[in-house]
């Protein structure tokens, strides 16, 4: 993408100091999205994703542990060695009897990993793009978690009411409240800063925090929501006419449910939005300038509320696919335990907000979260509550390197040290 | 909108003043409710109706007007204590008001470690770089301080809490200093460099702790080593003030004194008004000879250092142990009580104040109503927030080069 080579036009500009230090960091004056211009293209992201692998290396040798082997255990556990065994199998057609030839073996314990590795990919890819498309528009989405939250409430809710009604409409019914609740939510945080320009990111942390204590409200002891074992803070689950069908493996075995397709259709979605309509012109025109755009007769205020109320959707919708597709059920220590908003926004500052990218690190982290679970990874080689953290310290580095801008840096550094 | 926009900026004088008067009105209804002839039967109904009073009266007290709004917050609490008075009339009231002071220690306890964890943001953005990592900075302090504690109990006896408290202090300025490096000198954008320090935080607190005392958890001799209280003998006869003062934690003596330390040292030094000026016009901080990235690094890693003893209190003083995320939104609570009060020392710990007592309450509660009701008081906090930063009037505006990198010309 044209990114990269800005910052080599940028860095072989010699005589002019300032333009060196803009591949550094961004000047005050340029505004939110243009800040992040310098890394698009794929060099820094891989070089962000290896350098935190790296670290969190690191800090495992230090505690004594090869990391190696636990990052091959990991690897193993993710699933991702699945499409490394090519051979020629048989494997039925979804939602038939008929069997075709395949060159995977769909039933293998690598096909089942993979199956836990998409599923929690899923609502990943989602409360991603919650934070990549208000990103475009120059807001910092960091409510995803409170909003995906309102998405699992509601999505908990319809589910386990209207049992008997027509299973498609019951499912449908069900996305579409978890969406609509979550962009509902979302808007709040819009509307303040569309009126009166409250900071979005100071709103959308109390939203997170009011979603969470609210959602251990109604799941809790005596809420409302608890289910009908009155010792036991977990709701009751859905009832089967509105859960996800499961295309790939059993359903008891936690299949895959065809969820990780609506998934990557609202990939497509946010990219058709963003590069092919007004109003993803309009946004991204908000995220670059909001004073040119005002100028150009677009609508600030609108397009903030729109972009954080659409964020809103994709997060809840994440929620409601999360209760349909696998969970089926929540309790209060999930509210309290879940990062899934928070993973989501790793996924999109990783995936530089582009719909390909914020898929490939939903993938990554999915993974990773999937690899380093107590189901999958072998306790005998390293801890899963250790590697539970160590996912948790990746995501931090992930984060931490992916502002600087790597890429940039390593050109600049070259630049520097060869004159 | 611009109209709009316009009769709020008219608006702007009176609406603190018509906050607090709300606020007072607010107080006077929540005894009233109790009173016949309406004889509301639940403590409820006054405690809540008083805690909006007492919140509209420190919104109003951080816009300067001092007098309404301190009356509000006044008209607020005299409102909660007199309203479940008098619905316990019938039973002695010697014991309301033992539980009471009990209450009301409990949430000097709770609002200790929102104090630190605001006061430490407030150097922080106060200097123009905005510190989402409050919580990072909280657990991290949390866990080095009994770290520290644990391990040199062995040859520093019963005053092993000082090198806890040491350990927690450099801990949290070491993540602090990162959040510096990468929020002034790389220039990436703070809310960023803020959650990644939360992520790594949580990360590292959580491995260290595993890796360290995962099968068994912390030994259960904390407490013999933990941050001494302070046992004021003369105090404790006192009527209801013993209960409350008479034996307090040190770290809560402390808080009061970096409270007063903190307003004096941020608006009646020269080094305060440097540390104000480069985050309101770090440009002009800069023409008159101030080192605006000296001033921030300063700002931020001493932000992290007070953040993460509030942390070493919390597990070394109050509840003597360690847990994975055992802050779990402290830390926000505390930019939270940052927010509300506007980035002002006393207000701020108003705040702190009054969002530890709804936690002090949200404890008890169960105990008295046996149901839910605690578990949703714990999102009053953030809820009241939302409203200050979202109010029509007087909302609640940070410092003015707050999150933008500084380049030096």
């Amino acid at each position: 993408m044209s990114g990269a080579d800005d910052n080599v036009e940028l860095a072989s500009s010699q005589d002019d100091v300032s333009q060196l230090e803009g591949t550094l960091g961004p000047a005050p004056s340029t505004h939110f999205a243009s800040r992040f211009d310098g890394f698009t293209g794929i060099i820094a992201p891989v070089l962000t994703t290896i350098l935190a692998f790296l670290v969190g290396g690191l800090v495992v040798a230090l505690t004594g542990k090869n990391p190696i082997k636990v990052y091959h255990a990991v690897w193993n556990g993710t699933g991702l060695n699945w499409f490394f065994h090519v051979g020629s199998y048989t494997a039925r057609i979804p939602f038939t009897t008929a069997h075709m030839w395949f060159p995977w073996d769909t039933a293998s314990i690598a096909a089942q990993n993979l199956q836990q590795t998409l599923l929690i990919t899923t609502p990943i890819i989602l409360t991603g793009l919650a934070v990549a498309f208000p990103f475009r528009c120059g807001l910092f989405n960091i409510g995803g978690q409170g909003q995906y939250l309102v998405g699992t409430i509601f999505a908990v809710w319809l589910g386990t009411s209207f049992s008997g009604l027509n299973p498609f409409l019951h499912v449908l019914l069900v996305l579409l409240a978890g969406a609509v609740a979550g962009a509902f939510y979302a808007g709040i945080a819009g509307i303040l800063k569309a009126t009166v320009g409250a900071h979005e990111v100071i709103s959308t942390i109390m939203l997170n925090w009011i979603a969470v204590w609210v959602g251990a409200y109604l799941f809790g002891q005596g809420g409302p929501l608890q289910g009908s074992q009155p010792a036991i803070p977990i709701s009751n689950d859905i009832v089967e006419g509105a859960k996800l069908p499961v295309f790939w493996g059993l359903k008891l075995l936690q299949g895959l449910s065809v969820g990780i397709f609506i998934a990557i259709a609202m990939l497509v979605v946010y990219w058709i939005v963003i590069n092919r309509t007004t109003l993803g012109y309009e946004v991204r025109a908000v995220g670059f300038n909001p004073e040119s755009a005002r100028y150009s007769g677009i609508s600030v205020a609108r397009n903030y509320f729109l972009a954080m109320a659409i964020a809103g959707g994709f997060a809840g919708l994440g929620g409601a696919l999360d209760i349909t597709g696998w969970q089926y059920r929540i309790g209060e220590n999930d509210i309290h335990a879940s990062t899934i908003g928070f993973i989501g926004l790793a996924a999109a500052l990783l995936g530089r907000n582009t719909a390909l990218g914020v898929g490939l690190a939903s993938l990554l982290f999915g993974a990773l979260i999937n690899g380093t679970s107590g189901r999958q990874l072998d306790p005998s080689i390293f801890r899963p509550d250790l590697a539970g953290n160590l996912t948790t310290i990746i995501q931090g580095l992930v984060i931490l390197f992916v502002g600087l801008n790597l890429g940039g840096l390593l050109i600049w550094l070259r630049k520097r040290f060869s004159t | 909108m611009t109209a709009f926009a316009g009769r709020l900026s008219d608006a702007r004088w009176t609406a603190a003043r018509s906050v607090g008067i709300a606020g007072i009105i607010l107080g006077t209804i929540a005894f009233w409710l109790a009173l016949p002839p309406l004889t509301s039967r639940t403590e409820l109904l006054p405690i809540a109706i008083g805690i909006v009073a007492i919140a509209a009266g420190i919104w109003s007290w951080s816009r300067d007007e001092r007098r309404i709004g301190g009356g509000a917050a006044m008209a607020g609490l005299l409102g909660i204590l007199l309203g479940v008075a008098a619905n316990q009339s019938s039973v002695e009231n010697l014991d309301q008001v033992v539980v009471w002071s009990a209450l009301l220690a409990a949430t000097l306890r709770y609002a200790t470690p929102l104090t630190y964890a605001a006061i430490g943001g407030l150097y922080c953005e106060r200097a123009g770089v905005i510190n989402v990592a409050l919580e990072g900075m909280l657990l991290t302090g949390a866990y080095f301080g009994i770290f520290g504690a644990i391990e040199s109990s062995s040859w520093a006896g019963k005053w092993a809490w000082v090198v806890g408290i040491l350990f927690a202090a450099a801990a949290g300025m070491a993540m602090a200093t990162v959040h510096a490096v990468w929020a002034i000198h790389f220039k990436v954008d703070q809310i960023i460099s803020g959650t990644a320090i939360n992520f790594l935080a949580l990360g590292i607190t959580g491995y260290l702790f595993i890796n360290r005392y995962g099968d068994t958890g912390t030994p259960g001799d904390v407490p013999d080593y933990g941050i001494p209280d302070v046992h004021l003998h003369f105090l404790q006869d006192w009527y209801f003030i013993g209960p409350i003062f008479g034996q307090l934690n040190l770290m809560i003596w402390l808080s009061f004194v970096l409270l007063i330390g903190t307003y004096i040292f941020v608006f009646r030094t020269p080094y305060g008004l440097r540390l104000r000026s480069v985050g309101e016009h770090p440009r002009a901080a800069d023409t008159v000879g101030i080192s605006v990235y000296r001033v921030r690094y300063i700002a931020v890693i001493a932000s992290g250092g007070i953040a993460a003893m509030g942390g070493a209190y919390l597990s070394l003083g109050f509840v003597h142990s360690f847990n994975e995320n055992m802050t779990a939104g402290t830390g926000f609570i505390g930019l939270a009580a940052l927010v509300f009060g506007k980035w002002r020392p006393f207000p701020t710990y108003a705040a702190a104040l009054l969002f530890g007592f709804s936690s002090a309450l949200a404890d008890r509660l169960p105990t008295a109503y046996g149901n839910q009701w605690g578990t949703l008081f714990q999102a009053l906090p953030y809820l009241l927030t939302l409203i200050a930063v979202a109010g029509v009037i007087g909302r609640s505006i940070g410092p003015a080069a707050a999150g933008r990198p500084y380049v030096k010309q």
